[in-house]
């Protein structure tokens, strides 16, 4: 099994039926799998923070939902994650890119990396870092924990995560 | 007429349904006259209550209205692609157009201006899109209520706004009072 696969396996286990994407190269495999799935209803957005919102309004309709979305990301999505999503305790598993870390070929990327657990601590949020392919055994466990404590939790996949996947 | 008395014409059509509120005024407004289980307030987060009304009307089967202001959509004009490629026939998006910012003192917006909402609405490609007078408002609504297809109302309506108290319930409450009554009529 791919470990894109194996993502999305770990998600309808989950039962998670509604998820939106906006795309990163790394994540290009995965949104590939969301989309194929029979058992997730796949809705890309324009940006995250309105993803966001189609994510909360999905799961006060029943049905958990999840975003995929790049690091970079974290800077468009601040006042969304805390006035909507934490205020009103909506789980919501964020699988995240983690750009800019080692073997990142894109300079720019990397000004968003220095941040960005600095940021997600600073929010409170719960944060996993996959850097081996052993490290997603744990996927299913957290995705479980993000709708049992009802809170978004960060999802972070490195270059060596994907590279060795 | 201004936007509390748009929706005060519209509490006898929309207090049974399933309605989420934007920020600010509107939802103040809408607890302030009809508060009731079906409504969502927003507390903050400018700009998604259209993103968290399409998501609900996916999700489930009831239909769903979307109060939303016009500075709102302009600040989150992607939801108009998104929602237009993906159609709820259970939702409805009335974009209570006054031309300003009422919450933050009657700011005027773009769309008080040279640009159209409902023009960039079916630029985005959405179907149904109606404007109207804040007067045919209630009757546009009713008439989407009635049809089945997933429609965008623009409601043009003067600036202007009411005293009304804060929202005092908790954002937790808020939410779970209204996913009771959402699963209650799925079941
Ligand atoms: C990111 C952000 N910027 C600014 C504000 C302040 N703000 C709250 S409501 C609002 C006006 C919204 O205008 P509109 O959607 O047209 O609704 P109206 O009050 O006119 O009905 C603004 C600017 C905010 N809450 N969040
Ligand atoms: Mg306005």
């Amino acid at each position: 099994m791919s470990i894109n696969q194996k993502i999305v396996n770990d998600f309808v286990k989950n039962k998670i039926k509604f998820v939106t994407t906006v795309p990163c190269k790394q994540l290009a495999g995965v949104i590939d799998e969301i989309e194929a799935s029979k058992d997730i209803y796949h809705i890309p957005s324009n940006k995250e923070d309105e993803g966001m919102g189609l994510c909360a309004g999905a799961y006060m309709g029943g049905k958990r939902s999840a975003i995929i979305m790049q690091n970079t990301a974290i800077g468009v999505t601040i006042n969304t994650l805390v006035t909507l999503i934490q205020y009103y305790n909506i789980p919501l598993p964020m699988l995240i890119s983690y750009r800019g870390e080692i073997g990142e070929p894109v300079a720019c990327q990397v000004e968003m990396a220095v941040h960005t657990k600095a940021l997600l601590d600073q929010l409170n949020i719960p944060t996993y870092h996959f850097h081996t392919k052993s490290d997603a055994d744990e996927l299913d466990a957290i995705l479980n924990h993000s709708f049992m404590a009802k809170k978004p939790v960060a999802i972070l996949t490195d270059a060596s995560f994907w590279q060795g996947a | 007429m201004i936007r509390s008395d748009v929706l005060k014409t519209l509490i006898p059509i929309i207090s049974d349904q399933l309605v989420v509120s934007n920020i600010g005024l509107p939802s103040q407004e809408l607890h302030l006259l009809d508060d009731q289980p079906t409504n969502f307030y927003m507390l903050g987060t400018m700009g998604l209550s259209s993103s968290i009304g399409l998501g609900l009307a996916l999700a489930q089967k009831a239909k769903v209205i979307a109060i939303d202001g016009d500075g709102s959509v302009l600040t989150n004009f992607g939801t108009l692609p998104t929602i237009a490629n993906n159609p709820a026939d259970n939702f409805i998006l009335l974009i209570i157009d006054n031309g300003s910012y009422g919450s933050t003192g009657d700011q005027p917006t773009y769309a008080g201006m040279k640009t159209s909402l409902s023009k960039v609405a079916e630029a985005c490609g959405c179907d149904n899109v109606v404007e109207c007078s804040a007067d045919d408002t209630a009757a546009a609504v009713k008439a989407a209520l009635d049809g089945d297809k997933m429609t965008i109302i623009v409601s043009k309506c003067e600036s202007g706004n009411i005293k009304v108290p804060v929202i005092d319930m908790d954002a937790p409450v808020i939410r779970h009072r209204f996913m009771t009554e959402v699963s209650r009529r799925n079941a």
